[in-house]
């Protein structure tokens, strides 16, 4: 999912090849069609690359984002992907998940359970775009500054 | 593009009022929402919640339809509205016709008009974004934009590409926004067309001016050929011998297709066969004209798009600086 979910899903798929030979096929959404928060912002946010090169029809779908926190952008992106095709199913593997669910969505796969507050936010940095590999916790203060 | 870039228009009244970022921003989303055209389920619920009206003054079948079905792809409430088949047959002015839908609560407005200026004035009736989808002789900017797209996604890039626009110059509004859009994106534009369908003073639309066809189909990379439009003026006998003569002197043909290997052709629709085109000409794979078609969808998407962001920016000021990412 993008932007830094398909970093860390172009990790998993060379990690795959590697352990077992097993070539994954490999797409990129982008949500935004589909996002319910929008509305509540000030610009509309950038449309990013869809690329789903392969029929997701009877396949087994892994969705990978960086930080799972209300669970919105998962619920998007699962509309998303129904749109596409009828997969046999969807796991969802996250890097961090923060809590703070809003809707009734768990992951499968896990890299670090952070527990957090709801004034604080993750971030994940990936090498591939950011320069290097790291979670960042930051508070954030009432007017959007960071503490 | 620099980075600090934001797309900030309210409005798309002509291309005259968009720099070359918001065009460039705009024939980039549009790539996004093309995409969407080729899924199994083409449909996305982005404008879920908005209401739009398609207000034609003047007939159109293309654009209408594809200014209605950019809307419906994208799941907006959509009301259709023409002249014909309205209150302005029991004499309703424009404006209480447009105060009236205005107070139907409807987010967007699109608009087609013979009088140049109907858009912006409208801009001044009514809060609602406002899309021209032209305006008289003035603008057509939906149509220049799709063009820039086809350009773009078939040339690869539109800085430096040579573009010939052929035909009645004097009424297009399809001219005007293209060489607009076209050189601010670094495209170089000749018009032509035989003197009586030349403005008074041509060159003062800003593009190379031209009366021999295949000089200019030797320059260009790209023909757009403009429709005759016959319904639009009483005085095409006393402006050009024959429509026949026309095709004679102005017309692409295959002999030309062949003179010139590398010529691709558009056309902005509905063709005159015979006439702007040849038979051939139109169906041979050197010309984009359906690939047009199916852009227009994309492009009136991505605009409608990003219109719809401005409006919610106006009526609502309870945005924070913070946006909370929604993980």
């Amino acid at each position: 999912m993008q932007s830094r979910g398909v970093f860390l899903a172009k990790r998993i798929q060379s990690a795959a090849t590697k352990l077992s030979g097993i070539e994954l096929d490999f797409g990129v959404l982008d949500i935004t069609f589909y996002r319910d928060d929008f509305r509540t912002k000030l610009k509309m946010p950038e449309v990013k690359v869809t690329d789903i090169p392969f029929d997701l029809y009877d396949r087994d779908i892994v969705l990978v984002d960086d930080v799972l926190y209300t669970g919105r952008t998962v619920r998007s992106a699962m509309s998303a992907i129904l749109d596409y095709g009828r997969p046999r199913s969807i796991k969802l593997c996250c890097m961090v998940d923060r809590g703070h669910r809003e809707l009734p969505i768990a992951p499968d796969y896990v890299g670090v359970d952070v527990p957090t507050k709801e004034n604080e936010e993750v971030r994940v940095r990936v090498a591939e775009m950011d320069g290097e590999d790291a979670v960042d916790v930051v508070e954030m203060t009432k007017d959007g500054g960071e503490r | 593009m620099p980075d600090e870039y934001q797309f900030s228009q309210k409005h798309l009244l002509g291309l005259a009022d968009y720099s070359r970022d918001d065009i460039a921003y705009v024939l980039n989303q549009a790539e996004r929402f093309r995409e969407v055209l080729d899924r199994p389920v083409p449909k996305i619920p982005t404008l879920r919640d908005k209401t739009i009206v398609n207000l034609f003054y003047e007939n159109s079948t293309r654009t209408r339809m594809s200014f209605e079905l950019a809307q419906r792809r994208m799941g907006a409430d959509v009301v259709n509205f023409s002249a014909s088949a309205s209150s302005v047959s029991k004499g309703e002015s424009l404006r209480d016709t447009i105060q009236n839908i205005d107070s139907m609560k409807m987010d967007m407005v699109v608009v087609r008009h013979k009088s140049p200026g109907v858009a912006h004035y409208l801009t001044r009736c009514v809060d609602a974004a406002i899309l021209n989808a032209g305006d008289g002789a003035h603008e057509h900017p939906t149509q220049a934009l799709l063009d820039m797209f086809t350009l773009q996604q078939k040339m690869g890039s539109l800085e430096g590409l040579k573009v010939a626009i052929i035909g009645d110059i004097a009424h297009s509004r399809v001219v005007r926004s293209d060489i607009i859009g076209l050189q601010k994106m670094g495209a170089e534009v000749t018009i032509c067309g035989p003197s009586t369908f030349m403005p008074l003073f041509p060159e003062t639309l800003g593009a190379h001016v031209s009366y021999h066809l295949e000089e200019t189909l030797g320059w260009a990379d790209v023909a757009i050929a403009l429709r005759i439009q016959m319904e639009r003026q009483s005085d095409v006998p006393s402006r050009i011998p024959s429509l026949g003569e026309y095709h004679q002197e102005y017309g692409i043909k295959m002999e030309h297709l062949e003179m010139f290997p590398d010529l691709k052709i558009m056309h902005p629709g509905p063709i005159n066969r015979g006439v702007e085109l040849q038979d051939a000409v139109a169906d041979s794979d050197r010309a984009f004209i359906l690939d047009q078609v199916t852009n227009g969808v994309a492009v009136r998407m991505a605009v409608l798009y990003l219109l719809s962001g401005s409006i919610e920016a106006e009526s609502s000021s309870r945005g924070t600086a913070s946006e909370r990412p929604s993980s």
